[in-house]
């Protein structure tokens, strides 16, 4: 089972230390994590995805509040919540697949961000899924780099994190 | 407006130890807490120099198991502060209230393989409650503010300070706040009422109840209602280690330590309990031995200021969060007087036909017989323990009756650490009778320290159960090794009376049993540190013992 824990943190050196050494020294895995500044300057938000059962991410959250710099923690649930992953994909071309790969990029909506002689970089956002099948769609053509940033989440609604 | 003064970074380290009141710091000096020294010299703080930084924070950490205050300790950078770190896990894992200061190389100068410069607050991250890195000396007063309030408050814990060389020199005003702003840092100490009536409920319902006390008693200081609570429902006790003097051990309804080394009624009982009163407790391994089999019939009810334990090892039905003391008077509210019941008989029953005993004799001196005179002659000194063996032994023959008496390592399990606990517990109880209960193993590994007792005139008594080995490894290779003594044989001890002798103090060496009481009480009035060589039997086993991945009554010996 996969977990989204969504962290606001003081915004301090080390805290990004703090929070993953936690992770790696109570052997939890973390599967990716983002971190940014909120709206706030003084706090930042983490997303941490994190597979386990739930007696294992109850352990991890209640670790993390252990620590000083941590001021909440939320478990995102899916279903009431906006999940977003971004990723730039660099696809091989040529003059004979140029047009099928821009229109698979259109019917993901997704957007050529650079054009160059032999390559296309794609940016494609949405949930893990759909970055999934994008990756897959495009693996016969070649794809020479591909990077993801980790997942941002966020409660629908009025629910939240303040 | 008032003009805040103006002062160094040392100055002002020190003005706000005197605001913490702190009397007294243990340490060693260094280039890059030159200013710091500096400082200490003509202040009222009194300064106590070590042999080994490591000792440094054990004794600051025997100073705050006996007294209940903060202890400090104080290190250079690089080598100063990586030697500090078995100290500081030492104390992370039994929950000390620590402040430890560490130089550090000029803030210019972080990050470039200075000279002596290591990252101690990334090393000491996972083994202190929080650390700080000073990068502006402005943020000086508030972060020893927090430091002192982190360190001492919900669950203790210790947390580390580095100091740039030139964070020490920088002129700053100087303010020393009234409270620390920390609002991501709020420990729960008042008990959730419902969960008390809940409590009480099972309580009164139970019939064959236990109570299982740990630690964090001894911090809360809820030794007092523990007692009440007790004797208004008639339940047994059992004391984790760290437990050991929260409900004294002479008390009919006490069963003493339970897990590895435990007695074996108190395994018995726990096993057959239907109801686990834990409370400042974290059902540690050593404890619940095979958790597939703990306690299978029992329903748990868990009072601890650490809402991280419940449930972290065994499955808790009754959680309880908050100060243990808080609770307990709560609780006790809601209760009636229980009458003693079947369960009570069938404690008494196994108390009488499996009682904790040894073979005795008179032509070897037996170790547990050394701990049985200690205790029947100064039973209200402070024990200190070493590991090992010697360490069991004092658990399971050393009668505890109060709180803050009996300091062991616990958690991690450090051998060394007697002895400078020893002299940080002296040093914060000087009225009091120190013994330290020794291993030859262990006290080789911080016997320099005796310079430190006798230069500040310490006078702790070490009584070293010298058997030759590193006796309780030796013991596993007895039982589940096939004899293989593997490194295990101290075969170049130094002779501990001339060791003793060298560094200007007395010891004395004893070979009979006949010996042994006249000795201890030589020690006893002596005005100095002693050491006594107990030449015990040398391959004495500490039973009865739960083999490892056993289950706790599967107790054999
Ligand atoms: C620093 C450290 N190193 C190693 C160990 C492993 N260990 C546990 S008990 C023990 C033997 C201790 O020997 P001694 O101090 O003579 O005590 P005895 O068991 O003989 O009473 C050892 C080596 C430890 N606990 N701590
Ligand atoms: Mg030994």
């Amino acid at each position: 089972m996969k977990h989204t824990l969504s962290v606001l943190v003081k915004n301090r050196p080390g805290v990004l230390a703090r929070v993953s050494g936690l992770f790696s020294r109570r052997g939890y895995n973390i599967d990716s994590l983002s971190v940014g500044l909120t709206h706030n300057p003084d706090i930042s938000r983490m997303t941490i995805v994190v597979a386990g059962d739930d007696h294992v991410v109850e352990q991890v959250v209640k670790q993390l509040n252990k620590l000083i710099d941590v001021i909440k923690i939320l478990d995102i649930r899916e279903d009431e919540s906006v999940n977003r992953e971004l990723a730039l994909i660099k696809v091989e071309v040529d003059s004979g697949t140029r047009s099928e790969i821009m229109q698979i990029a259109a019917i993901f909506r997704a957007r050529i961000v650079d054009v160059g002689a032999r390559t296309l970089v794609i940016e494609v956002t949405g949930d893990s899924h759909k970055i999934d099948a994008m990756e897959q769609l495009l693996k016969r053509f070649g794809i020479k780099e591909m990077v993801r940033a980790g997942k941002v989440s966020i409660l629908r609604g009025t629910k939240g994190i303040e | 407006m008032i003009k805040k003064p103006k002062m160094t970074g040392a100055e002002a380290v020190i003005e706000c130890l005197y605001k913490e009141n702190i009397e007294v710091i243990f340490g060693y000096p260094g280039g890059a807490v030159l200013p710091l020294y500096d400082e200490l010299y003509d202040s009222n703080i009194k300064h106590i120099l070590v042999r080994h930084e490591q000792c440094a924070a054990h004794a600051a950490d025997g100073y705050a198991r006996a007294t209940g205050r903060t202890g400090v300790c104080i290190a250079t950078s690089g080598p100063g502060a990586t030697n500090l770190v078995t100290g500081i896990a030492n104390a992370y894992m039994d929950s000390v209230p620590l402040v430890a200061f560490t130089g550090q190389v000029p803030t210019s100068m972080i990050g470039n393989d200075a000279f002596q410069e290591v990252n101690i607050t990334g090393i000491t991250l996972p083994i202190t409650k929080h650390n700080y890195l000073v990068k502006d000396a402005r943020t000086l007063p508030m972060t020893l503010k927090e430091a002192f309030h982190i360190a001492s408050t919900g669950r203790p814990g210790p947390v580390l300070i580095d100091l740039p060389k030139d964070i020490q020199t920088e002129k700053i005003g100087f303010e020393y706040p009234q409270k620390v702003k920390l609002d991501s840092y709020r420990p729960t100490y008042g008990g959730h009422p419902l969960q008390i009536k809940r409590a009480a409920e099972s309580i009164m319902r139970a019939e064959q109840p236990i109570i299982y006390a740990g630690g964090g008693v001894v911090i809360s200081g809820a030794h007092n209602e523990l007692r009440t609570l007790t004797e208004l429902i008639l339940a047994p006790v059992v004391t984790t280690l760290m437990g050991k003097g929260t409900f004294p051990e002479t008390h009919p309804l006490s069963l003493g330590m339970l897990g590895m080394h435990g007695a074996k009624y108190a395994n018995y009982a726990m096993t057959e309990s239907d109801l686990i009163i834990a409370i400042g407790a974290r059902f540690d391994d050593r404890v619940t031995g095979k958790v597939g089999s703990f306690a299978p019939n029992a329903k748990v009810i868990h009072i601890d200021i650490d809402p991280a334990e419940i449930s972290k090892n065994i499955e808790v039905s009754i959680p309880i969060v908050g100060d243990a003391k808080a609770i307990l008077k709560e609780l006790i509210k809601v209760l009636r007087q229980k009458r003693e019941s079947k369960w009570n008989e069938k404690i008494k029953a196994w108390k009488k036909e499996f009682p904790l005993q040894y073979g005795r004799s008179d032509k070897e001196i037996k170790p547990q017989y050394v701990i049985e005179q200690i205790c029947k002659l100064y039973g209200d000194a402070i024990i200190t323990t070493e590991v090992g063996q010697n360490q069991m032994w004092a658990a399971q023959y050393f009668k505890s009756t109060e709180p803050r008496r009996f300091i062991s390592s616990g958690g991690l399990g450090t051998m060394g650490y007697g002895f400078p606990a020893a002299i940080g517990a002296k040093v914060g109880c000087p009225d009091k009778l120190v013994f330290d209960i020794a291993g030859d193993g262990s006290f080789q590994m911080t016997s320099q320290e005796l310079a430190t007792a006798i230069s500040n005139d310490i006078p702790v008594k070490v009584a070293i159960l010298n058997n030759g080995f590193l006796g309780m490894v030796r013991q596993w290779q007895e039982l589940f090794y096939d004899k293989r003594y593997s490194a295990t044989r101290l075969d170049a001890n130094p002779d501990f009376v001339k060791l003793a002798e060298a560094y200007g103090t007395l010891g004395i060496e004893v070979t009979r049993p006949g010996r042994v009481k006249s000795a201890i009480e030589e020690a006893v009035n002596s005005d100095k540190p002693v050491v006594i060589d107990f030449k015990v039997a040398p391959e004495e086993n500490v039973f009865p013992m739960v083999p490892a991945g056993a289950a706790i009554n599967e107790i054999i010996g």
